[in-house]
């Protein structure tokens, strides 16, 4: 099977684009792929802990933790988008990576195919 | 031992999002990329801008005395610094009303000897067509 690297740049809230990258990556992983998943920019959101789920706004976190579970997901968040949003480490969800971008182009190396979705 | 090619294609106009920003900063990271790699093992990016995306190349940006923040000139000639391939679409170029006087073609003021390149965007296509990943801001 192969290997999906995602890269995501759009924000948690005010968009669905992560709901749509989270999904896509469950689907990947259902069929047997790896999911290598990058957020960049504003998506880096998506790895802030202790975020509450109202019905109004996208809430990943119970879905994100049933993908690391899988042992085929790995998620990273860029570290200086993180702390430039005031995102510490001590805020990162449980699961996630922080690293500099390098770490999506070496991601996109060994990837079968790269999703780049773009922000807004 | 192997390169892979990463295009980083710019269709964003500077400033109104981050995207223009973010994509130079990632293909300038593919300096730093092989201490995830096995030895021999290379990316080896480009940056194209295309269509509202030639506006990031506008000289003489004055994000940092207005913003407070680096300007995409900045990390234009950085990647031009670090000899990064950058091409430009001519038809856009064109299209905008600007030239290649205009434009940020070297960063020779930095001590870069790489310049960016004016081309069609059939030319663009070729270059994407070799790529093996595009990423697209």
């Amino acid at each position: 099977m192969g290997k999906l690297t995602i890269g995501c740049f759009s924000s948690l809230v005010g968009s669905l684009s992560l709901d749509f990258a989270v999904k896509l990556s469950e689907a990947a992983i259902k069929k047997g792929h790896k999911v290598d998943f990058w957020a960049s920019g504003n998506a880096t959101m998506l790895s802030k802990k202790g975020q509450r789920a109202f019905k109004d706004y996208s809430a990943l976190e119970k879905k994100l933790q049933e993908l690391f579970a899988t042992g085929n997901f790995q998620a990273t968040a860029c570290e200086a988008c993180a702390e430039a949003r005031g995102y510490r480490k001590e805020d990162t969800m449980e699961g996630w990576q922080r690293h500099s971008m390098d770490w999506y182009l070496a991601s996109s190396f060994s990837a079968d195919r790269v999703l780049h979705i773009g922000g807004d | 031992m192997a390169t892979k090619k990463l295009a980083f294609v710019v269709k964003t106009p500077p400033y109104k999002t981050e995207a223009s920003r973010l994509a130079l900063t990632h293909a300038i990271a593919s300096q730093t990329v092989e201490i995830y790699l096995e030895d021999g093992d290379l990316v080896e990016p480009a940056v194209a801008f295309c269509g509202d995306g030639v506006l990031n190349c506008l000289k003489n940006q004055k994000a940092m005395s207005t913003y407070g923040i680096t300007s995409i000139e900045q990390h234009l000639k950085n990647s031009l610094l670090l000899d990064l391939k950058v091409l430009v679409c001519k038809e856009d170029v064109e299209r905008l009303g600007l030239s290649e006087d205009s434009l940020i073609m070297d960063a020779e003021d930095i001590g870069g000897e790489t310049k960016a390149q004016i081309v069609s965007f059939s030319e663009i296509q070729k270059e994407l067509e070799s790529s093996d990943h595009l990423l697209f801001f």
